[in-house]
C-alpha cells in the first residue's frame, strides 16, 4: 500500500507572488523523501498541492499515476501530519486516532480495536483514554502519527513534525519515525529546514530554493557533490572563495583569487557571474609547511574544542577568515594561537559552483 | 483585598467597596427582595396598607390560573388559564426564535470566521453592526412597515404574481416571531463568529484529510468547539426574546399576547404593582431556569457566557 | 461541486446583509414620500414634509434632550461603578470571586421588566417617586457590568510590577491610581462609556416602568408608532440611521488609516 507522487511543471502563485516556481519531481512508492529548505521557500504550499488543500496554478500532480487536480483533500490516498499537529483537542486520543475509521462508517469495536493497535505501533500504550492536551510533545507527536496511519494512507505528509521538540527527543523521533515509514513501507515525504534531519533520515532529499528545486539526489550525494552556492551552504559550511575561473579541462579548473589560484573540481554550469569556490571545513588541512598545491599562509586566530572535532581558525592575507576542522583522534596536534600556518586542500574536495537558480 | 490596600490606600479602596456595595445593593440585591416580598402582598388602596388584611399571601401568583380559554395542542382540545397559555406561549416562541437565529445566523458566522477573504471581514463586520445600532424600535417599525397588508412585501410579491390577494402577516404571533429574530439574530452571531475564529482552520483540514465530509467536520469538530459561543448566543437571544416588550407590542395581533404586556397590564393599566411583582418574579424564575438548562445541556460556566 | 458551494455561501452572505439593511432602507425611504401612511407603496411623490414636522414637535425635542441626559448619567455612574468593579474583582480570588462575579454578570440577563418594576418599588417604598432618575439607576444596574466586563479584560493585560515601581518611587496612592493604572485601563473605559451610552439610548423596558411621565426618544417612538403614526417617525429614523451610518463609516476609515500607518511604520523597520 504505497503510492509515487509526480509532480509536473507544478507552479503556484498567490496573486502576483509565485511559491512554487516550476517543480519536477517524482517519488517512488515506499521512498522517504525530504524536501529540504529555509522558511517561506514554498515547501508547506508543494505539501498543501499534493495533499489536495491548495490546488497548483499550472501543472500536474499525481499519485500513483493518477492526475488528482481536482480531487478534494479527502478523496485523496494521502494523509498529512501538519506543522502544529492539529490533534483534536476536545477528543481523547483514541477517539483522535479513529476518526479517519468513524468517518468511513467503521463500527465502534474495531475502530477501537485498531487505534490500541496503532498506539502499540508508535509505543504509546495506555494513552488511549486521554485528552491532546495531557499528553507531552512526543506523545503528540505519536498520536499524530497513528491517526494518520489509521487510514491506511498510501503516502504520508509531514510537515515539520519535529519541530516544536527539544533536541533530544527531536533526535530520537527521527529514528523513530524512520523506523515506522520502515516497517509500514509507505511513502513518506518529509519537510524540514533542519538539513540534519533531511540527510539522516532520507532516501532522497530535494533541496528548494524561493519556490525552485535546486537539487534531488540522495544525501551523500547532497552533502558531496552539491550543484550550485545555495545547496553547498544550506547544507554545511563552507569556506567561500570570490575569484575567476581560467583554463578549465577534464572537470577540473584553475580559479584566480586574491589569495592566489587554486585547482579545483569544476561544477556544471559554473560559468559568468556568480560563481564562487566551496571548501568544506572538515576538507581543509592545517600545516606547518607550504603544500604541494592550494595552500593559503594563515595566521591561527582561534581554536575551539568541540568534542568528536577541533575547528581552527586563521586570518589569511586581506583579513579573510578560514575555517578548517580536525577530527579529534586523540593525537591531533592543534597549532597554537597567534602562530603562522597554512591551509590546505585536496583539488577533488573543492568545488568551484554556480549560484542558485533564482531568476525570477 | 490586602493588596488593594497596600496599592491604593485605605481611602481609595473603601471608595471602591463602597460603590460596589451600592450597585449590588442598592440597584440589585435589595430591589429584587423587595419585588420578591411585594409579591406576596395584597392589592391594597392606599389607607388600608400596613392594616389587618394587609397579610402574605400566594393570591398574587394564584391569578394566572384565573379566566380559562379554549387551546388546541397536538389535535387535543384542552381549557387552559389565559395566563398561563401565555407564559408557555412566550417560552415556547422564545425558543423558536432562537432556534432560528441559530440556524440562519450559523452559516454566516462560520463563513465569516473562514471562508470570506479575511481583508473583507472588518467590512463586512461593520456592515452588520449598522443594524445592532438602530434602535430597537426602530427595527420593529420597520418591520410593522414591511408587513403592513397594503406594504411593500405584499406589493413586491403581487407584483411577481406569486400571490393573487394580499397576505395578513401581522397575524397571530407570525409578526412577532419575524421581528424577534431580525432583532436579535446579530446577538447568536457575534458570539458563535468569536468561537469558530478561534478554532485552528488546521483542524478543519486534518479532518478533510482523514476523509470527513463537511457535515461530519461540522459535527464533529467546529460545532463542539464553538459551543460557548452557542450557549452564549442562545443565552442571549432567549433572554432577550422572552423579556421584550416593544417588539410583541409593535407587531403583535389582537390574538398575541406576550408574557411582558401581561406584566406591563398589572403595572401600568389596573395599577396592581404587587401583582406584577408576582408576574416579574415569574419572568425571572423562567430565565433564570432557562439558564441553567442551557448551561446544564452545554456544560458551560455562567463566566463563560458572559463575554 | 467545491466551487459551486463557495459560490452559494457567497451567495447567502450577500442575501444576509440584504435581509438586514432592506427593512432600514424602506423604512428610510418611506420618511420621503408624500403619504399620510409611512410606507414607499404606493408612492406619492418626494416631499420634505415630515422632516419639518418633526422638527416642530416639541415633544420630540424634549423627548431627545431627556434621553442625552441619561444616557451621559448613566455612562458616567456606569464607568465609575465598572471600573471599580473591574478593580476590585481582580484582586480578590476564590469563592467569595465566584459569587461576587456571578452576581455581577447576572445582572446582564436580568429581564429588563423585572430590572424596571423591581427598581421602582424599592425606591418608591423609601419615598423617591417615579421619573427619569429612577430610570437612571434602573440601567446603570445592568450597563455597569457591561462596562465592568471590559475594563476587566483590559486589567488583565495590567501588569501589576508597574504600580510597585510607583510605589516605590515615592508616589503616592491617588498617583499609583491616576498615573498609572487608569492611564493603562482608558481604552477599555472609553469603549465602556460608548457601549453605556448606547446601550442607554436603547433601553426601552427598564425606562418603560420607571420614567414616571418623562419620555426618552425609544418611549416617544413607541407611542407614536402605537397611536397616530405618520412618517415623521420615519424621518426621524433617517437622521438617527445617517448619524450611525456616518459614525461607522469614521471608525472604519480611522481604523483603515492606523493600519496603515503600522504598515508604513513597518516598512521603514526594514528598511
Ligand atoms: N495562502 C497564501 N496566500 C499568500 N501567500 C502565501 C499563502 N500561503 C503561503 N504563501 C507564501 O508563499 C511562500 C511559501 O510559503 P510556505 O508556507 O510554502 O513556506 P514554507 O517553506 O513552508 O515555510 P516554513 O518553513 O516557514 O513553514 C511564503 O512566502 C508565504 O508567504
Ligand atoms: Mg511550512
Amino acid at each position: 500500500m504505497s503510492a509515487g507522487i509526480d509532480l509536473e511543471n507544478v507552479v503556484c502563485d498567490f496573486g502576483s507572488f509565485r511559491a512554487v516556481d516550476h517543480v519536477n519531481v517524482s517519488i517512488k512508492p515506499g521512498e522517504f523523501f525530504s524536501f529540504l529548505g529555509p522558511s517561506g521557500c514554498g515547501k508547506t504550499t508543494i505539501l498543501r498541492m499534493i495533499s489536495g488543500f491548495t490546488e497548483p496554478t499550472q501543472g500536474v500532480v499525481r499519485i500513483g499515476g493518477v492526475d488528482v487536480r481536482g480531487q478534494r483533500p479527502n478523496q485523496r490516498p494521502t494523509a498529512l501530519i501538519f506543522q502544529n499537529l492539529a490533534l483534536f483537542p476536545l477528543m481523547t486520543v483514541a477517539e483522535n486516532i479513529a476518526f479517519g475509521l468513524e468517518v468511513r462508517g467503521i463500527d465502534k469495536a474495531k475502530r477501537r480495536a485498531r487505534a490500541d493497535e496503532l498506539l502499540r505501533l508508535v509505543d504509546l500504550p495506555g494513552a488511549a483514554d486521554k485528552y491532546p492536551s495531557q499528553l507531552s510533545g512526543g506523545q503528540k507527536q505519536r498520536v499524530a502519527i497513528a491517526r494518520a496511519l489509521a487510514v491506511e494512507p498510501a503516502v504520508m505528509l509531514l510537515d515539520e513534525p519535529l519541530s516544536a521538540l527539544d533536541l533530544k527527543l527531536r533526535q530520537h523521533m527521527r529514528a523513530e519515525l524512520r523506523a515506522i515509514q520502515k516497517r509500514t513501507g509507505v511513502t513518506f515525504i518529509y519537510i524540514t529546514h533542519d538539513q540534519g534531519e533531511a540527510l539522516a533520515m532520507s532516501d532522497r532529499v530535494g533541496v528548494m530554493s524561493q519556490g525552485r528545486i535546486q537539487q534531488v539526489a540522495d544525501p551523500r550525494e547532497i552533502y558531496n557533490n552539491p550543484v550550485n552556492g545555495f545547496v553547498a551552504s544550506f547544507v554545511g559550511e563552507n569556506n567561500i572563495f570570490d575569484g575567476t575561473v581560467v583554463n578549465p579541462a577534464g572537470g577540473m579548473a584553475s580559479y584566480e583569487t586574491p589569495l592566489g589560484t587554486f585547482r579545483a573540481r569544476l561544477g556544471e554550469l559554473a560559468t559568468g557571474k556568480g560563481v564562487k569556490l566551496f571548501v568544506r571545513p572538515e576538507h581543509t588541512a592545517i600545516s606547518l609547511t607550504a603544500a604541494v598545491e592550494n595552500a593559503v599562509p594563515v595566521t591561527i586566530s582561534e581554536v575551539s574544542f568541540e568534542g568528536s572535532f577541533i575547528s581552527v581558525h586563521g586570518v589569511a592575507a586581506g583579513g579573510k577568515t578560514l575555517v578548517a576542522e580536525i577530527r579529534n583522534d586523540g593525537a591531533a596536534t592543534v597549532p597554537a594561537i597567534g602562530s603562522a600556518a597554512f591551509m590546505s586542500f585536496d583539488p577533488a574536495l573543492g568545488a568551484i559552483l554556480p549560484d542558485a537558480e533564482t531568476d525570477r | 483585598m490586602q493588596d488593594l490596600i497596600r496599592r491604593y490606600g485605605a481611602g481609595l479602596t473603601g471608595l471602591m467597596v463602597l460603590l460596589v456595595a451600592f450597585w449590588l445593593l442598592m440597584l440589585v440585591i435589595i430591589p429584587n427582595i423587595t419585588l420578591f416580598e411585594s409579591s406576596f402582598r395584597p392589592y391594597l388602596p392606599v389607607v388600608e396598607m400596613g392594616g389587618p388584611r394587609d397579610v402574605y399571601s400566594v393570591n398574587n401568583y394564584m391569578k394566572v390560573f384565573d379566566g380559562s380559554v379554549e387551546t388546541t395542542i397536538l389535535g387535543m382540545t384542552f381549557m387552559v388559564p389565559v395566563h398561563i397559555r401565555t407564559f408557555f406561549l412566550t417560552i415556547w416562541y422564545s425558543v423558536t426564535v432562537t432556534l432560528a437565529c441559530f440556524v440562519l445566523a450559523y452559516p454566516i458566522a462560520f463563513y465569516l470566521a473562514k471562508i470570506a477573504n479575511p481583508k473583507s471581514v472588518p467590512t463586512l463586520l461593520l456592515l452588520l453592526f449598522v443594524p445592532l445600532w438602530v434602535s430597537e424600535v426602530l427595527r420593529a417599525f420597520a418591520w410593522w412597515i414591511i408587513l403592513a397588508l397594503k406594504g411593500p412585501l405584499n406589493s413586491l410579491l403581487l407584483s411577481l404574481s406569486l400571490i393573487d390577494k394580499p397576505v395578513r402577516w401581522i397575524t397571530d404571533y407570525d409578526a412577532v416571531l419575524i421581528g424577534l429574530v431580525y432583532t436579535y439574530i446579530l446577538f447568536m452571531l457575534f458570539p458563535i463568529y468569536n468561537a469558530i475564529s478561534s478554532l485552528d482552520t488546521n483542524q478543519i483540514e486534518a479532518a478533510e484529510d482523514l476523509g470527513a465530509s463537511r457535515w461530519r467536520i461540522h459535527w464533529r469538530i467546529v460545532l463542539p468547539h464553538s459551543k460557548p459561543g452557542i450557549a452564549s448566543g442562545a443565552v442571549m437571544v432567549f433572554m432577550l426574546s422572552a423579556g421584550s416588550l416593544l417588539v410583541p407590542s409593535i407587531l403583535g395581533s389582537t390574538t398575541s399576547q406576550w408574557f411582558t404586556q401581561t406584566i406591563q397590564q398589572w403595572m401600568n393599566d389596573a395599577l396592581d404593582w404587587n401583582t406584577a411583582s408576582a408576574y416579574a418574579f415569574l419572568l425571572l424564575f423562567l430565565c433564570t431556569a432557562f439558564v441553567s438548562l442551557v448551561m446544564w445541556i452545554f456544560r458551560v460556566k455562567l463566566s463563560d457566557i458572559a463575554k | 461541486m467545491h466551487k459551486l458551494r463557495t459560490t452559494l455561501s457567497h451567495l447567502y452572505m450577500g442575501a444576509f446583509l440584504i435581509y438586514l439593511i432592506i427593512p432600514l432602507v424602506i423604512m428610510a425611504g418611506a420618511a420621503f414620500n408624500d403619504s399620510k401612511l409611512p410606507s414607499i407603496v404606493p408612492w406619492r411623490g418626494w416631499t420634505l414634509r415630515w422632516f419639518h414636522d418633526l422638527f416642530q414637535d416639541e415633544r420630540m425635542w424634549t423627548a431627545l434632550f431627556n434621553t442625552m441626559v441619561v444616557a451621559l448619567a448613566v455612562a458616567v455612574i456606569s464607568i465609575i461603578i465598572g471600573t471599580a468593579s473591574a478593580i476590585l474583582i481582580n484582586s480578590i480570588s476564590g469563592r467569595i470571586r465566584t459569587v461576587i462575579y456571578g452576581l455581577m454578570i447576572s445582572t446582564i440577563l436580568i429581564p429588563g421588566a423585572v430590572i424596571g418594576i423591581s427598581t421602582l418599588l424599592m425606591w418608591n417604598k423609601i419615598g423617591v417617586p417615579p421619573g427619569l432618575h429612577l430610570s437612571v439607576l434602573g440601567q446603570v444596574s445592568y450597563i455597569a457590568a457591561m462596562v465592568m466586563l471590559l475594563v476587566l479584560a483590559r486589567l488583565q493585560t495590567f501588569d501589576g510590577a508597574l504600580e510597585e515601581a510607583a510605589l516605590d518611587l515615592g508616589a503616592s496612592h491617588g498617583q499609583v491610581m491616576r498615573r498609572i493604572l487608569l492611564p493603562h485601563l482608558y481604552p477599555a473605559i472609553g469603549a465602556g462609556g460608548a457601549v453605556a451610552f448606547f446601550q442607554s439610548i436603547e433601553n426601552f423596558n427598564v425606562t418603560q416602568f420607571t420614567r414616571g411621565g418623562a419620555d426618552t426618544l425609544t418611549v416617544y417612538v413607541f407611542s407614536r408608532v402605537r397611536s397616530g403614526i405618520t412618517p415623521t417617525i420615519n424621518a426621524l429614523a433617517l437622521i438617527m440611521i445617517t448619524i450611525t451610518l456616518m459614525a461607522a463609516v469614521w471608525y472604519e476609515l480611522s481604523r483603515r488609516r492606523k493600519e496603515r500607518i503600522m504598515l508604513a511604520g513597518m516598512s521603514r523597520d526594514e528598511d
